[in-house]
Parts: C-alpha cells; structure tokens; sequence
C-alpha cells in the first residue's frame, strides 16, 4: 500500500469490542481474559450494548473489530446485538471492514454464515502452527486439520477477508515445522496472515515457568523465522505492511491501519482501550468489576492519558513506524535524526529518511527506534498554534 | 593540673569485632563518664559506616576518672586507634600517644594478623602491653588457646593473661585495677618548653579543626600563641579540654595529659597528624619524633556516571577531606568515562570506604576504575617517573625499566590453610619467608609480594581460602624492578583506558582472554558487532564479539496496549541511562565494576 493510503487513515473512524470469554487461558495470554464464565455473556453482551448507548454520537464507523478472548465462542446473537447497537449509535459505513476473532475449534459453517448474515465480514483465525507438537505446547484445542476446515467454513458462507495468526519460535519449534506451517498457511490463500514471536510476558502461566526454569524462546532464533516468514509470505503474493502482519492488497486490517495512522477508535468492554479526542482511555480490566460499574451506571474507565502536542507528535512517529511505509517527516523525526541516538540507528542502517518519510528498515529492531523517539525532548514552547 | 603519677594513657589493639567498642562502652559505664541514659551502644564508633561495618575509622578519645582499691583517683586516658591496614601510621600516633596498650583477643577466635602487627607496634614504641581475652561468655570461647597464642606473639606466661567478657562486664574491675598497676605514669617535664603531640583530628563545622592532643613536656594553655613545628604555623588555642566524653574546656594541660585543642583553623590539611605543639613564646628545640607525611598507596579513578555531576564530585571530594588530610586527588580525564578525578588512598578498605562515602552521603554514581599502584618508570635519560595510572605509562621504546612497589605481608591463620595460602601467594608473584607457629594450630607467615597484586580482592579470595579465619597486615617494603607490561582493551576498535592495566609479561596473556571474555558477557548485543580486543602496544592478543542485537521488537503493538507499552519503553529507557557510551557503545555501568573484579584464579585486577 502507498503511503498515502495508509496515512489517509489518520482521519478514519474505528471501533473496538473486548469479547473476554474462552474456554480455557492459554499459557501465553495476558490480555484480559476469563475461562468457563460463558454463563456471563448475556450480561455482559447487555452492559457493552449500554456503553456504545451512552457514548457520546460520533461519525459512522469504517472499521469494526470484535477482539477477545475468542468472539466465536459466545452466541452469534449475542455479537450482532453489539454491532447493532454500534450501528444505532454511531452508524457503520457502507463497505466498513467488520471483522472478528475467532479460533477453529468452534467455527462451523453454520456459525460462519450466521455471522456473516449479522453483518460480519472478516475472520481473523488464531492458528497459531500446523504442528501438532507446537500446538500442544501451547495448550491450544485444536488440531491443523480444523484451520483447513474453518477456512472453508469462512469461504463457503461468503466471507471474502479471511486472515490467519501464526506464533513462532516457541521452544520445540523446528525450521522444519515453522517451513511446514508456512507453507500450509499460504496453501490456504487467506487474505491477511499475521506471525508473532512467542512472548514471554510477567503474570502469565508461561512466564512463571519460564521464571522458575523452563525454556524461553531464543530471539535469534525468532530473528531467523522472521526472515523465513518474511520471504515465503512475500513469494507467496502477500506484502508486508507492519511489523507482523503480511496482505494480499488492499486486504490491509483497516482497523489497525487506523490505529497506526494515529486515528480516532473507541473500545468498549472490559479492558478495552480507546483513543479519541487525543485521549488514550482504558477500561477496567476485571469482567466482573466492569459489568457491576456498568450496571450501577458508573463509568467503566480506569485512567486515560491526554496525549497532545509535543506528545502527540512522538506518539504518531511511534504508532506510525511501526508500519512498512513509515511515517512522514515532522517534528518528532527530525529530532530524533539529529540526535545521537537518531545518527547512530540511521549509521546501522535500521532507519532511513527517504522522499519526506522516515522508514524502518530493520522491523525486528523497531522497539530500540521507539525507546529513541520517545527519549526526544521537544521544544521548550510546544502548542497546536505553532505546530 | 592533674598529678603525673595519677595519670595512665593507654590505647586498646584488637582486632575488628573482637570487642574493643563494646569494652570501651563498659569502661564508660563503670567508671560514670556516660550515665546509663546516655549510654548508646558503641559510642566511641560514631560514624554511620563505622557502626555498620563495626570498624573505627577516625580514632576517638575519652578521659575516664577510676576510683582504684587504693582509695586514689585515677585519670585514664583511653586513646582509641584505628583497627586496619591502611591506618597504621595512624595506629603508630594514637600509639605514641600512651604509655600502656591493652592487646584483647577474641576468645573464639584468637589472636589476628592486624593485632600482632600493632603489638609489635606497641612494644617497639616501648608500651607496656597487657594482654587479655575477650568474649569468654561465647559457648565457642577458648580463653586457654587464645591465651597461649597471645603469649606466643608478646611473650609471658598465660596465667597473666586477663580474661573478660567486655558484654556482661566480668574482670572488667580487674582490668581497671591491672592498668593503673601496670600501665606506667607518664613523664614529661613541666618546667620545659611545651612539647605535645597531636595524635588525631576531626573537622567539625562550628568550631573548625579540633586536634586531639598529648602533652609530653610543659604546659599548654588556653589562650596561648602556640606553633606547629612541621607546618611552622602558629595559631592562638582559642580552647583546651578534656573529653569526657563531652567536651571540658580547662585552662591548661601538664604532662601526660591528653584532650583537645581548638586554634579557629579551618583546613584539615593545614594540622598535620604526627605533628608538635609547642609554646611560640618559648619554642622547644627538637620535634617529637615519628612525623611522616601521609602517602597514598593505592590510586584509582573516579568518574560520575552523569557528566553533569563532576563539580558535586569536587564539592563532595572536598566535604570529605575536611575530615580525611589522607585522601588525595587530582583531575583526570578519560576518554571512556569523561571527566573524574585520580584519586589516592592509604589503602584498599580507605579507597571503599570513600566510595561508600560518596554514593551514600553525596548521593553520587559512580564509576570506579581498577586500583592501581605507583610505579617508578626509568625513562632513557635515566631520569625516574612515578607513574599512578596506566594511561601515563611511556610506550616500551620510551621507557629504560619499571619498578613496583613490594610490601611486606604477613598473614596469620589456622596451620590447615597453610598449603592454600601459600599457593595464592605464589600465584601472585609472592616470596614466601618465615613461617612461625605461634601455637600447635596458629601459624604466621610472612611473604614479599608486589602490592599491585594484593590491592584488588586479595583479602577476599584470602578469605574464602580460609574460610574467614586468615588474617593479614603489610607494610610497604620498597621498590622492585619487575617485567611489566601494559595491556589495553579496545571496544569496536577505541582504547578503552580504564580498563588498561599493568601486568606482569607472564600474566598478560591471560589477563587479555578474560578480561575480553568477560566484557563479551557483560557488554549487551547493540545495533552492530562490538569487537572486544586486547592488545599490548599494537598487537593484539585476544579477541571477542558481540553479536549484533537481531531482535528487539514487541510482536504485537495494537490500539489495545499502546499506552502500556510506551510506558514500558520509556522505563526500559530510563534503565539505559545507566550505560556509558564508550565511543559508539553502550557500556553498563556494572561492567566497569564486575569486569575488574578479580576471581578465584587469582587473576588481576
């Protein structure tokens, strides 16, 4: 995609849904995520839908994104019902990208046109492998074969945006079986494919392992499957367009591109965040603490952070870089490529300046380009007026 | 003016946690100079890092009145002295300063190296030395070993070593009654000019420079013109006293009496420890003996880790040495670590305590280069350099020879280590002489070692070996020329200066594949490959790398976390503030300290 196209976003309107509910935590996760408290949905389905109620009105939406947790794994009822309050309150563009999580274990054909009728149309699959030793390691539920079958079900009831999550570099992961993943993914044709290295987070089932002994995933060997994806995905007709998400064109996650673009989204549900009105807000994490706020006609937030001026321009450089197109050249660049650090990331050829855009050329290195942009001090006198 | 023949001046020698403080605290109590309320533990100990580390620094004094069986009061002068290494020309002044030395000795663990050197001290100064064993409560005590180890370095016969247990307080009455029998009266004559000698000194922000004083000939008194014969200064003694252990003014001090003298100085460094008092009306002719400008023995640099913190280092550097007339510095530059100053101590535990001193009370971060000794370096004309720090070394073409200094080392320690010991003196280039058995278990042995191999952790290995039990002195025992060469470490192809040393040939080698291998751990992956060389003159002798850093990325950064996650960045950031650059390359600070650490090997620095 241009950098035009990408950038265009900035002015786009998204909306984010937490669907927190799973059948079980994988060791992995620290989103804000429950196990066996399906019992929970109708409530909570009801307290989002007073949100979206009593949020202010705002423009019609071009990007919907259903997140969790696993969306596939409540009633499709229940999801529509939120859409449909989304659409009563704020409207959704016609040709809008509605998308949702979902895992192959419990996506059915039925499920797929169910969801597809509601309005849906893009399914995200948290795949993860195509081997069945990495995906036991990962306590996920399901095996290669219901990837394949979930993909059909997808294709078959008319969804035309279908994308795929891979993780890598798990401990126990081959090049041969990371080669063999990758080669079944892209025998799929999906529209999207995202790859994540396997991150060890604090607070997780498998950061406390790795704590107390267990294998951590190797970086350079996360470094060398990177390199691996990034060549047979491209092969395979698909451009990279961030960090970890690869596209067939124009089947960019609209939803994301607003949110690297420095756009406008707001998020409902426990733990969601939102960014509106050059405020970063966040939710209660805990889904009961949400629900009973909600329920008691308090508000759900938990902070938010005002995020203008000075803050406002490191804050789209970060956002931005993360993309393959970059961002264009401001304030915030210019700072940082005057700066020792700016000189020193452009001396090892991770960023470059080129035609009024500043690029990363090392996606693997972008969090030491952040560390950077965000240590710049801006001018001393910094307001909108004289931006 | 006290009595002459009711006065006993006398220090304690004992080794660090052996008891001193916590006797020093009894004699306060029995004999009323503290009551119980102002009882503090370890008085005499006042500064914090003192109290810490159980150490005395700074030596402290105190007069204490006895009331002896023989209905007579007594006046006891105890003259605390400073209980390292690093101190013992200190030791040597507060020593000079009495008549009498009570040698004390733990129980459990008996006699240690730095006690036996400052007996010998003692007896050479020609004091009367009484021997006792402390700690005899402790389920662990020996009193009968300890007892004959004591008789094996001062002679004697065991049953005339007293035994006490300076925490519940018994034969502390017999030790009063022993000092003012043994311990002999001062001399002096009142009628000569004034001689007393200033054994101590503390700077105190309200009165200036307070020097502890004893009188050995004449009178000092309150309001006279007095004249330091060393610095050939002379002040007015604005106030004389005694410490008991709050100040007593008084009007005047005969022989043999000891206290304090204020003169409205300000600057430490202008009152000479070891310097004479006398009367400017009426001078005495001759100094007392045992003057001796304090010498720095161990050098090394100091730099602020925030540039910007060089003038609070000064500042700080300054605050101390109005306390401190040993410590000595000079501005240095490196291209490494900025700009610091070459600091010089008497020794390694003077060189941590300012260290300490510095972080803790200045609240500075500092870096702190390897220690290193004064070399004497030939120079072609013949003419002979000293030389404090690797970076001034001439290259092999412009110099004739290089000497080090030798010490003389003598370690005590239980007869099993002997083999370990002798093997880590070895190893460190050290000649093993004498060895002594002061009892069946005790041994003494007695090496010549280059001083640059002990000042790094030879104590700490020493230790180790031993499990705690050696002990060690030395004392500077000259110059030697030796084989040394320099070896540099460069990063991505820069010198790194502070981690140049001065090495014996046979050692360079090794020194070069560990320090490399070392840095290569302790150095992070960067954006590049760092190549860690080691080199002497422009060859190089080891080689490491540092991978280029290939992943540094968070794999997802979606509108759910963004906040979070600039947070974070922004902490791990702060975290990097830490890190010098040396050139091009982020160096932890910790690298600086940890790369220099000396291990078991034996390896320095």
């Amino acid at each position: 995609m241009t950098p035009d196209e990408a950038d265009r976003f900035v002015t786009a309107a998204a909306a984010y849904v937490h669907i927190p509910f799973c059948s079980a935590v994988c060791p992995y996760c620290d989103f804000a995520v429950v196990a066996g408290q399906d019992e929970m949905a109708a409530r909570y389905v009801e307290a989002v839908c007073r949100e979206i109620g009593d949020s202010a009105e705002w423009r019609p939406l071009e990007a919907v994104y259903f997140g969790g947790g696993t969306p596939s794994q409540i009633d499709t009822a229940l999801l529509t019902r939120i859409l449909d309050a989304l659409r009563r309150r704020y409207g959704v563009s016609d040709g809008a990208e509605v998308s949702l999580e979902a895992n192959p274990e419990d996506f059915s054909v039925d499920r797929a046109r169910r969801l597809r009728a509601g309005g849906f149309n893009r399914v995200s699959f948290g795949a993860q492998s195509f081997d069945g030793a990495v995906l036991a390691s990962l306590r996920r539920r399901h095996e290669a074969q219901q990837i394949v079958s979930s993909v059909a079900a997808a294709r078959s009831a008319g969804f035309d945006n279908v994308s795929i999550d891979l993780i890598y570099g798990t401990p126990g992961e081959t090049d041969q079986s990371w080669e063999t993943s990758l080669e079944q993914v892209t025998a799929l044709e999906p529209d999207h494919i995202s790859c994540y290295a396997l991150t060890v987070e604090p607070g997780t089932a498998l950061g406390r392992s790795v704590r107390s002994g267990a294998p951590a995933p190797d970086p350079d060997i996360q470094a060398d499957r990177y390199e691996t994806a990034d060549r047979r995905l491209k092969a395979s007709g698909l451009a990279r367009y961030e960090v970890s998400n690869w596209s067939r064109p124009g089947r960019e996650c609209r939803y994301n591109l607003t949110v690297w673009a420095q756009g406008d989204y707001v998020a409902f549900g426990n733990g969601a965040h939102g960014f509106r009105e050059r405020r970063r807000y966040r939710n209660v994490r805990r889904l009961d603490a949400y629900v009973d706020r909600i329920e008691a006609g308090d508000t759900p937030r938990a902070g938010q952070d005002l995020v203008d001026g000075w803050d406002a321009e490191l804050d789209r450089v970060f956002v931005g870089l993360r993309r393959t197109v970059g961002v264009a050249s401001g304030a915030g660049t210019e700072t940082l490529l005057a700066s020792d650090e700016g000189r020193s990331l452009v001396g090892a050829g991770v960023i470059t300046e080129e035609d009024g855009r500043l690029v990363v050329n090392k996606p693997m290195l972008t969090d030491a380009v952040h560390r950077s942009v965000l240590a710049q001090s801006g001018p001393i006198v910094w307001s909108d007026d004289d931006a | 003016m006290t009595d002459q023949s009711r006065i006993r001046n006398f220090s304690i020698i004992a080794h660090i946690d052996h008891g001193k403080s916590t006797l020093a605290d009894r004699l306060l109590e029995r004999t009323g100079a503290v009551t119980g309320r102002e009882m503090r533990e370890q008085l005499l100990d006042s500064m914090d890092l003192e109290r810490e580390r159980g150490i005395t620094i700074k030596a402290q004094t105190v007069r204490l009145e006895y009331e002896a069986n023989d209905a007579k009061t007594y006046v006891l002068n105890l003259i605390d002295t400073p209980g390292h290494v690093d101190f013992s020309y200190e030791v040597s002044r507060s020593l000079a300063a009495c008549e009498g030395a009570l040698l004390l000795a733990d129980a459990a663990q008996g006699v240690q190296a730095q006690t036996v050197a400052n007996s010998y001290l003692a007896i050479d100064a020609g004091l009367e030395v009484i021997p006792a064993i402390n700690k005899i409560d402790l389920p662990a005590a020996d009193p009968d070993r300890a007892a004959a180890e004591v008789v094996g370095v001062i002679g004697g016969s065991p049953n005339d070593v007293l035994r006490l247990s300076a925490k519940t307080g018994e034969g502390v009455d017999d030790l009063l009654e022993t000092l003012v029998k043994e311990v002999p009266p001062p001399g002096g004559d009142p009628d000569a000019p004034l001689r007393a000698l200033v054994f101590d000194s503390y700077f105190d922000a309200y009165r200036g420079v307070v020097c502890y004083v004893r009188v050995v000939d004449g009178r000092l008194e309150s309001g006279d013109a007095v004249r330091f014969m060393a610095t050939n200064e002379v002040h007015e003694a604005d106030e004389i006293g005694f410490l008991r252990p709050k100040a007593q003014p008084v009007a005047d001090m005969g022989p043999g009496e000891v206290g304090y003298l204020i003169t409205g100085v300000k600057e430490i460094d202008r009152i000479k420890v070891g310097d004479t008092v006398t009367s400017n009306r009426r001078p005495a002719e001759k100094a007392l003996p045992g003057y001796e400008e304090p010498k720095p023995m161990v050098f090394s640099g100091l730099f602020p880790t925030d540039g910007d913190d060089f003038e609070k280092l000064r500042e700080a550097l300054e605050k101390l040495r109005l306390n401190d007339a040993s410590l000595a510095w000079e501005p240095e530059t490196s291209k490494a670590l900025g700009f610091g100053f070459r600091c010089g101590f008497l020794g390694l535990l003077h060189m941590e305590i300012v260290r300490e001193r510095l972080e803790r009370e200045y609240d500075l971060d500092l870096v702190a280069t390897a220690p290193s000794v004064a070399y004497r370096v030939t120079l072609p004309g013949g003419e002979v350099k000293e030389m404090r720090s690797p970076q001034d070394l001439p290259e092999p073409t412009d110099r004739e020879a290089i000497a080090e200094p030798y010490v003389k080392a003598m370690i005590l320690t239980p007869s099993e280590y002997v083999g370990p010991i002798m093997e880590l003196a070895t190893s460190r280039r050290g000649i093993v002489g004498n060895m002594t058995y002061l009892s069946p278990e005790r041994v003494e042995l007695d090496f010549e070692i280059p001083l640059a191999e002990i000042v790094f952790d030879f104590f700490d290995i020493l230790k180790s070996r031993t499990k705690g039990y050696a002990s060690l002195d030395y004392e500077p025992a000259g110059y030697r020329v030796a084989d040394l060469v320099k070896v540099d470490i460069l990063l991505n192809g820069q010198p790194v200066d502070a981690f140049s040393a001065i090495v014996h040939r046979d050692n360079a080698q090794e020194y070069g594949t560990k320090m490399t291998g070392r840095l290569r751990n302790l150095i992070p992956r960067q954006l590049f490959d760092v190549p860690i060389q080691a080199a002497i003159g422009g060859r190089i002798i080891s080689r490491e790398t540092v991978k280029a850093t290939r992943k540094d990325v968070t794999a997802k950064c979606y509108g759910g976390d963004i906040s979070r996650k600039k947070k974070l960045l922004q902490r791990q950031k702060e975290g990097k503030k830490r890190m010098k650059m040396v050139g091009s390359v982020e160096v932890p600070q910790e690298a600086f300290v940890a790369a220099l650490k000396v291990d078991e090997s034996g390896l320095k620095p």
